[in-house]
């Protein structure tokens, strides 16, 4: 079980709403994870790409800043799945991403409020999968926690 | 001066995914779990950074160009492919067995747990795997997110 944080839910969503919104007036970039981390998995580095570095920069201080103002409690953080799990997912959530360019928030966020039809698509499909596959192993196969 | 702008992007996402806990894989889980231990959280940060986000844009994009670059650079208005439902359905399938998305997998690396370093590394490899297979460069991966 995990408690219900309704408040702390739509604030932490409204703090995401706004990275997207500062991102697009900034410098005209969508705020998708996996494509600004993606970008930065390359050996042809160019400074006009140096945002995506500053950005994560900005994700590790804003995550570590939130938990030292008590926003969230680490040590109450906790995992399904033992390594090969972890790994097979992993690779999963990464050629996935890759693949269908982008994630819950480039497709989820930025997309659907863009009206996007392949975000909107990208996010059900996603989101389908995600339930389906949480269905299977806690319920049939019994195997997560 | 986009460094700035990427900086607080950063800053307000990574404090967003930690407060609304989507940090804590079993909390995400838990969101999908719907026949079991349900945590509905997650529709409420879904919620609040759709609504930002969708304001947001509306003034952003209303605009001749962004705050620091010469244009806006949003994904071209492509069709839904087989690429988009396939990257999709794998995504959604390592993140219902993990319950990490790449945002949040990224921003947990500073709490320390090495589930988190492994899961990002996974990621990472699957990532640089999907785009040697295809032979796209990074900087068209990264459009959408």
């Amino acid at each position: 079980m995990t408690e219900f944080t309704p408040l702390a839910g739509a604030i932490g969503g409204i703090l995401i709403g706004l990275s997207a919104v500062v991102l697009m007036a900034g410098i005209g970039r969508v705020a998708g994870l996996s494509g600004i981390f993606g970008g930065l998995l390359t050996v042809n580095w160019s400074a006009e790409e140096g945002w995506r570095g500053t950005f994560i920069l900005g994700l590790f201080a804003g995550a570590a800043l939130t938990a030292l103002l008590g926003g969230i409690d680490v040590s109450a953080i906790s995992f399904a799945g033992g390594p090969v799990g972890i790994i097979v997912g992993g690779l999963l959530v990464g050629v996935g991403t890759a693949l269908g360019s982008g994630c819950t928030s480039g497709h989820g966020i930025c997309g659907i409020a863009r009206l996007s039809r392949r975000g909107i698509t990208a996010t059900i499909i996603f989101m389908a999968a995600a339930v389906v596959t949480v269905f299977v192993t806690r319920h049939i196969v019994g195997a997560g926690s | 001066m986009n460094h700035i702008a990427a900086l607080v992007s950063g800053l307000l996402f990574g404090a967003g995914v930690a407060l609304s806990g989507m940090v804590n894989p079993v909390k995400v889980l838990n969101f999908m779990d719907i026949a079991g231990t349900w945590d509905p959280t997650l529709i409420f940060v879904m919620a609040a950074g759709l609504i930002v986000t969708f304001a947001g844009y509306r003034l952003v994009l209303a605009r001749r160009q962004p705050l620091f670059a010469p244009s806006f650079s949003l994904p071209a208005t492509s069709g839904i492919d087989a690429r988009l439902i396939a990257g999709a359905g794998l995504f959604g399938l390592g993140w219902g067995l993990t319950g990490f998305c790449p945002g949040p997998a990224v921003a947990s690396l500073v709490f320390g747990y090495w589930q988190s370093a492994l899961f990002v590394a996974a990621m990472a490899a699957g990532m640089i795997a999907m785009r040697l297979i295809t032979h796209r460069p990074a900087a068209t991966e990264s459009v959408e997110g």
